[in-house]
This record gives structure tokens, sequence and C-alpha cells, in this order.
């Protein structure tokens, strides 16, 4: 099936298999292999990507969905040789060690920080009429659907509040 | 061979005249990871398009395929080949050798004869993934099944000591434990556990003529090599093998499986490059996990705290044709003082898939059960937790009577106790009370041992002064890369932006590989080595140049620093010597060999654990409020990545005690859990304030530098301690780990 959306600012059109999802596309396909395959069952978030601005689970979702869609993976977040904040902070805070969940919780972090941002409440928001405040169990809890096994977590965190402004 | 003496005179590592030892630089491959552009071994670039291996995973435990139907997959859209027992090309017999100085056997895939749930009995390559995931659906098997042994606990009559090990017997422990005035008897279960790296196992692989690259993900290059060439058939000199990036390792990589033999069989096959990998549900079935153990615990102390008999005896299993034990005894043997010692193993065989080595292999479970059952005597005998341990102190290795070669376990307890306030525990527990949680305070000591092992790297300099080291070891995430780069480049006194490393290559100087925690002390030993070598080349080099400052100056009283080389105020920089003077560059090789002498000390790192808990008394669950470990591991080489591989540890302690364990399924042999959702490890939102610090130390037996490994140390014992905390929340002493809400919430008192 022909399918065309962008990735990274980029028009892709691609004949796709309608079997393939977005993130065998994305590795496949368009060789953008920065998103990882962890467990292809939306379970461990490594596929993490933006879509249109939103955080999704790459793997499982269907390439031939995303017509017309805006996509940004990791590939796609640093500007020449200047990281992207967020990409800054993990570097500087050891937030990861294998570094394969790593461009998942990047995607994730930016997708999460915009959530917070708009007003989107979590499991552990007391108050759901004021602003989010991104207290340190906020990130956990947001930020729970990305597993990190090297179990960089308080990296992670330390990394977040740094690229948020929430030091 | 040398000797640890000749490991205490000052090296460039010790004087550190860069500051580059210990300083937490940034990872060296870490913009790589942060942009996503680390190829792993599936997203290796081959040198042509790659055909998709999918593998298919047997339903029963035990039997024979007796029927593999290939007609309906073979004629399906793109499918290339398909492969079952009963048409995959010949392989090497399961574990011969034909090379004469491989370090591993054969490792056939596919085989007729089924020994577990999940083993691989058929594969198929296409174009494309769907492709060849569709087609591996009509691929049509009939087994003919056999009884198989599959539960643990219904195994423990048919335990046996495992093949050339005995226990270890000090004193008479059972004449003083029945002589004891207090005594502890009790049982401890660790469950099975699954290494669950993020990165399924993958391989990609292609052949020009008769020479076989592979790009796989493995923790041991050679091993990886010379298993590969052992079932294909061919000299390990046509195997070269390549692992740049790892997406974890734990252990559960050690080995070699069947993407690495499938992928470089069907690309010799296919005349192309193909890439396999397991898919998460195979990264359960189908490779290696930790087993289960009880372990049982008896200690005999005096009143006053000290121990007269100790005792931990371990039963384990493994898979009946690929024996391992968990030695979750051995830890024990130098940790407390106690005349009358009794320590060892006992195996049960089972026809599931095979155990092996994960994250500190005995230490990470068998601390679970001494350090709960140091904390239970500790309440007998109405002494506080860290004042037993402090009775029981040795001051020799208690089994071999070696002296320490460096123990700071007290300080770590001492220290840890002081910044952790364990002052405030209230030693009676479920007295603490936060809103509707019960609060508690737990401890545990850490122990892991230290190890060195033989190992090579090479280093060059070229005319530009680029400093490259080369080695066939792995970085698994540990940060290998960044402490040789750093060694590397204060041993040549040069800035770390004029160093590359480069790791991971069958073609590199042998090294053993990630594991055991030995990785950082044995390659950086190595590339040490070569170093000083290097700087032995370029001082001859410089002293015998005409056209040097340093002509006819003695070698000897050469410096480094800076970038340059000198001798008193005459100097001049190392890329213009070797422009000049050697203009294709310098060369060396070193290696690293364990002292002869190194095993006359009882070596281990050491570390405590202090955590809090909640307990909620209405439905049993438990959340770790606050985590704390102190740590002596020798000399740190770099401040961040040694800290993170300490946390991430502790974390593996928490799952260890809160959430992680897989049952087998007594009807198919297959594990319940075998997904991310079905097997909880910790999530971001299981881990509270959680943080570390390592004492100053240098442990000038362990190795030239001084250094000892991080990677395991902190999950030891770290579980121990959240379990002593649950008790002090709650009264509740679960001995079955993890515990889970439904366990916590029947015992409590």
């Amino acid at each position: 099936m022909k399918t065309s959306f962008t990735v990274n600012g980029q028009a892709a059109s691609l004949d796709l298999d309608p079997r393939t999802t977005l993130l065998d596309a994305l590795r496949e396909r368009l060789d953008l292999k920065g998103s990882k395959k962890g467990c292809d069952h939306g379970q461990c978030g490594a596929c993490t990507v933006l879509v249109n601005g939103q955080r999704i689970n790459s793997c499982l979702s269907l390439a031939v969905t995303h017509e017309g869609d805006a996509i940004t993976t990791i590939e796609g977040l640093a500007q020449d040789e200047t990281l992207h904040p967020v990409q800054q902070a993990f570097l500087a805070h050891d937030a990861f060690q294998c570094g394969y969940c790593t461009p998942g919780q990047i995607c994730s972090t930016i997708g999460m920080l915009k959530e917070a941002a708009d007003g989107w409440a979590s499991l552990v928001t007391e108050d759901l009429t004021a602003d989010v405040v991104l207290t340190d169990e906020e990130i956990r809890e947001r930020m729970s659907g990305n597993l990190c096994r090297c179990s960089a977590y308080p990296q992670i965190l330390a990394a977040i509040r740094t690229a948020g402004g929430l030091a | 061979m040398s000797s640890v003496k000749d490991w205490a005179a000052p090296t460039p590592i010790s004087e550190n005249r860069s500051g580059l030892i210990g300083k937490g630089v940034d990872r060296y491959e870490g913009r790589l990871k942060v942009t996503g552009t680390a190829p792993f071994a599936y997203e290796v670039e081959a040198p042509s398009p790659p055909a998709y291996g999918v593998l298919i995973a047997s339903p029963i435990a035990k039997g024979r395929v007796t029927l593999a139907d290939i007609s309906e997959a073979r004629v399906a859209p793109g499918v290339r080949l398909v492969w079952t027992p009963h048409n995959v090309p010949a392989q090497g017999e399961r574990g011969a050798k034909i090379n004469p100085r491989s370090q591993r056997g054969s490792n056939p895939a596919l085989a007729e004869r089924v020994e577990h749930f999940g083993q691989h009995v058929g594969f198929v390559v296409a174009d494309t993934l769907e492709n060849a995931k569709a087609a591996a659906t009509l691929v049509r098997f009939e087994y003919a099944a056999e009884p198989a042994d599959l539960i643990f606990e219904d195994r423990f009559g048919a335990a046996e000591q495992p093949e050339g090990e005995e226990d270890v017997r000090i004193g008479d422990f059972e004449g003083a434990f029945a002589g004891s005035p207090v005594r502890l008897d009790e049982t401890y279960v660790s469950p099975l556990q699954n290494h669950a790296q993020m990165e399924p196992c993958a391989t990609t692989a292609w052949w020009e003529g008769d020479h076989v690259t592979v790009h796989t993900s493995i923790q041991m290059v050679k091993g990886g090599q010379h298993t590969l060439a052992e079932t294909l058939m061919i000299p390990s000199t046509q195997v070269r093998l390549v692992t740049r990036y790892i997406g974890g390792g734990f252990g559960g990589k050690g080995q070699a499986y069947d993407d690495l033999t499938l992928a470089a069989l069907a690309a010799r096959e296919l005349g192309q490059p193909v890439k396999v990998a397991y898919t998460r549900q195979q990264m359960f079935q189908a490779t290696i996990h930790r087993p289960a153990v009880h372990m049982r615990v008896r200690l005999g102390a005096q009143p006053d705290g000290r121990l007269d008999a100790f005792a931990l005896e371990v039963v384990t299993h493994c898979r009946r044709e690929a024996p391992f034990t968990e030695h979750a005894a051995n830890f024990a043997r130098s940790l407390y003082a106690a005349p009358n010692r009794l320590t060892g193993h006992r195996l049960v065989k089972l026809d599931i898939p095979a155990a092996g080595p994960m994250r500190a292999p005995g230490e990470a479970s068998g601390m679970l059960s001494l350090e709960c059952a140091m904390d239970e005597l500790a309440e007998q005998l109405g002494l506080d937790p860290i004042e037993l341990r402090l009775r029981n102190e040795p001051e020799t290795d208690p089994e071999t009577g070696k002296p320490f070669s460096t123990r700071q376990l007290v300080r770590c307890m001492t220290e840890g106790a002081q910044r952790f306030g364990w002052d405030r525990r209230n030693p009676t527990p479920g007295q603490v009370r936060d809103g509707r949680w019960l609060v508690g305070l737990g401890m545990a000591a850490a122990i892991r041992g230290n190890f060195l092992l033989p190992a090579k790297a090479g280093v060059r300099i070229d005319a530009d002064g680029t400093i490259t080291l080369r080695q066939g070891m792995t970085d698994i995430g540990t940060g290998t890369y960044t402490i040789l780069a750093q060694i590397t480049a204060e041993t040549l006194g040069v800035p770390l932006a004029q160093v590359k490393v480069e790791l991971g290559d069958s073609d590199f100087p042998p090294a053993p590989g990630s594991g055991g925690q030995f990785g950082a002390a044995t390659a950086g030993s190595a590339a040490f080595a070569a170093g000083m070598n290097l700087r032995k080349a370029l001082a001859e080099l410089a002293t015998g140049d005409p056209n040097s400052p340093l002509y006819g100056d003695d070698p000897e009283l050469v410096t480094f620093g800076g970038g340059n080389i000198a001798v008193d105020n005459r100097a001049e920089p190392l890329d213009r010597l070797v422009a000049r003077a050697a203009p294709d560059g310098v060369y060396v090789e070193g290696s690293i060999t364990p002292a002869a002498d190194a095993r006359d000390y009882s070596q281990h790192t050491y570390g405590a654990h202090f955590a809090e808990v909640g307990v909620d008394p209405d439905t049993g669950e438990v959340r770790l409020r606050r985590m704390f470990g102190v740590f002596a591991a020798g000399r740190i080489l770099n401040a961040k990545t040694a800290m993170s591989q300490i946390t991430g540890g502790m974390i593996w302690g928490v799952g260890t005690a809160l959430h992680e364990y897989n049952e087998v399924d007594p009807r198919y042999g297959s594990f319940i859990a075998q997904d991310l959702a079905g097997y909880h490890v910790p999530a971001h939102a299981d881990i509270a304030d959680l943080s570390a610090m390592f004492l100053d130390e240098v442990d000038d037996k362990a190795n030239p530098m001084g250094i000892k490994g991080v990677g395991e140390l902190g999950i030891a014992g770290a579980g121990a301690a959240i379990a002593n905390a649950v008790y002090n929340a709650c009264g509740a002493r679960i001995r079955e780990y993890p515990l889970k809400p439904e366990k916590v919430l029947a015992a409590l008192p």
C-alpha cells in the first residue's frame, strides 16, 4: 500500500506491506535504526517515537495508518552537531548504559514533558484542576512505560530534571 | 610469571598526573547512543541487502521431531529457504572441536531431539521480515513426546552433588551447632529469574569466499568465534566475529545461540547476507536463566553473638544436558568468622531451558539467604544487625586463613549507617507509621569476588598523534570503551580526545570479554600494559633519533605528559616525533596474566546496603522509599560509569526482592512469563531515592592498577536489605522471594 508521511521533516513515500509496523518501516525500509525493537509488543518502550508530537510505541502501530503524519525519531532531534537538550542531559548524567532503550527514553521524555506542559494528568497527580508540577514521583510514573534493564533510572530522572528545567 | 609485589610500584595510573583516572568523564560512545547511531548487531550495514531469518520453537519439552512438512512454507511469498531437523545443513556435533585451540565446542541448531520447550526446530528465511514470519506459521511439525522432569521441587529427591565438587567442611559443624546456645535453622528460596536484556539476541552474517563475517550480540568475542567455527566445521581463522555494541548482557549473552549459527549457515546457502533476531518470547524460552535455589542456613551462636557454627546448603537445578551450578554458597566462605563451617551445593537435572550465569551468579541469590538469617539471628540475640556482623568480622579469610588483600566491610557498614540514619531504626517491627504505610529500615552486607584473567591489547600511535587502542573486548553497557580510553590517555600523557578505542572484533588482540565483574581489571590491565610498552617504544625512538631533542638521553628517564615526550626541560610533541621518526606509526601489544601469588590473598569487593520501605498493611504492597549503599572496590576508574554500574546493580537487587520470578508450566515445560508484561523487571516508578558512594581504596594485590570490578557487587545483598526492611516495617518475615503482596499479607503478624 502506498503511504506517505514525513520523518524528521523529510517526506517519505513507501509502498508498504500492510503487516509492516511503523517500527519496522523505520528500521528496515528507511534505514532509521535508532528506534529499537525490544519486545515488539508495546511492553518495553524502546521503540518510542513522536507522531505529530505525541509519543507512541511504534511497534504497536501499523505503518500504513500513518498517512500524512509527521514522525520524529531519535535521528531527528539533534541539529547538526548540537544535541537536543534531552540528549545532552542524558549524556551528561550517564542516563544509560548499554544504550538500547535510550532512543526510546529520550523520545518518551520529550513527549512526556509536552504532555505535562499541556496539563495532562497521570496516575499520581493529586489535583486534577491545577497545573501539573513535575515532581520526581510524577516523572517516575510518567516514564514507567520505558524499561531500562541496566536500571539507569536515578540517572534518567536526573537528566529529565535538567532537561525539563526542574533541577 | 609476575608477583603481586611487582604491582605496588608507582605507575602513571597511580600518579594520575592529568587526573583522568577516577574522573567521571562522559561515556566514550555516549554521543552515538543518545543519537541512535550506535549500530547494534541487527542494524549493521551488510555489503548487500540482507534476507530475514525467523526461528520456530518446539511446543514440547522432551521427545523427537517425527515429521516436518515444509511444502506450504517453501512456496509462500518471498521465501528463500526453510530448514528443519531433516534438511538443515551438516553442523559439528554438539561440543565437538576440530580446531585444537578452540575455547568452545560446536553448538548445532535445529536438532531432531527436543530437550526443552522452546528449542528451535525450524528456520525460515524470506525477503522481508513479514514474509518470513508468515511462512514460519506454515511449517507443520509432528512430535513424539516423552515424559519430562519439569518441576524443581518435585525432583528434590534426585538432587546430586555437582560433578567434581565436594562440600567444604571446616571443624565440626554438626557438633558445634548442636551445642550452640542460640540457634537458627531456616530455608530461603530464590526463584528462577530471567536476564531480560533490552536487546534480543541478533546476528547479521555474510560470506566472502570461504570467510564469514558475523556481527552478533555476544559478551565473549573469542568464545563466539570459536563456537561458530566448530559449528560450521571450519578453521576459526575463517570466522570474523564483531560485536561493537551490546544491548545488555548480564551473563545471558556469554554464549552463542541459534541466531549466530543459522544466520551464518543461511548466508552461505543463499550467497546473500542474512540477519536473524530472537523474539522477546524466544529470549525467555531459548536462552539461559538464573535457576531457582533453595538455601538452608544454620547458625549457632554464643549469647554475645559470636558464631560457633555456620552452614549454608544449596539445592538448585540445571538442564539435563547442560550442567551448571548456581554456586549460591560460595560467597559465604569468606564473609563471617565461625570456627565450624559447612557449605555445599546439590543439583537437580530438569528438562527445561538451560540454567546459566546471570549478573553476580551465586551472590545475587545466595546473599538473599544469609543476610536475612543474620537479621533474624540479631533479633533473637537482641543485637543490632550491624553489631552482630561486627562481632563476626574475621581477621583473615575464615575458610582459608589467607590474608585479605583489602577488606573495608566494617567501614562500609559504619559509614553507611551514619549517612543513612540507621540510628533512627526502631528494632521492634511494626512501630513506625507514615499515613497508611508501615515504614521500616533494613540493611545487608555485600561481598563479591574479584578476578583477573589473561588478556592482550594492542595500541598504535599514528603520525597525527592519534592513539588507537584495539582489543577483542566487549562493552555491554559497563563503560569499557570509556575506561580504556582513560587508562590509555593517562598512561601516555595525552588528552582524552587524542585516544580512540576499538573493541569487539575477533581480529583484535584477545580479551576474555565481559562477565564475572572481571572485565575492567582484565581488559584494563592489558591496555595499561600495552600503553607502557608504547611508552618504552617511543622513548627508544626519541632517544635514538638524532633529530629529536631527546637524542642520546637515557630512555629510562623519559617522561610523558601534555601530549609531549620529555627529559628534563627538553621535550617534543608525540605527533612530531612519530611523523618524523616513524611516519607509518608505531604499534605494540601488551598483555596481562594473573600474578603467581595473587591467590595467596582472599580478594573481594565489599559493600553495605541500607533500605527504607513502606508496607501497606491492607494490600501487602511493598514500596521502596529510600536506598543507599557504600562500596569498596579498589581504585575507581570513572566516578560516573562506576556509579551507574553500582546503582544499576542495586536496582537489580530491588527486583530480586520485590518483583522478579518465573515459573515452569507443569503441562508444557514452558515459562509462565515469557514477555516483559508477564516478567516484571523494575520500572522507573518502582525506584525511589537510590544512591551510593565508594570508599577510597587501592588494591595493590589485584592487578597493576589496583582496581577491581563493580559490575556485580551492587546486586549482592541488595534484596536482603529490602526483605529485612519489610520485616522491620511490619513484622512479616518472608523467606520465599519475591515479596509479593499476597505473601506479605499472609505473613503479617
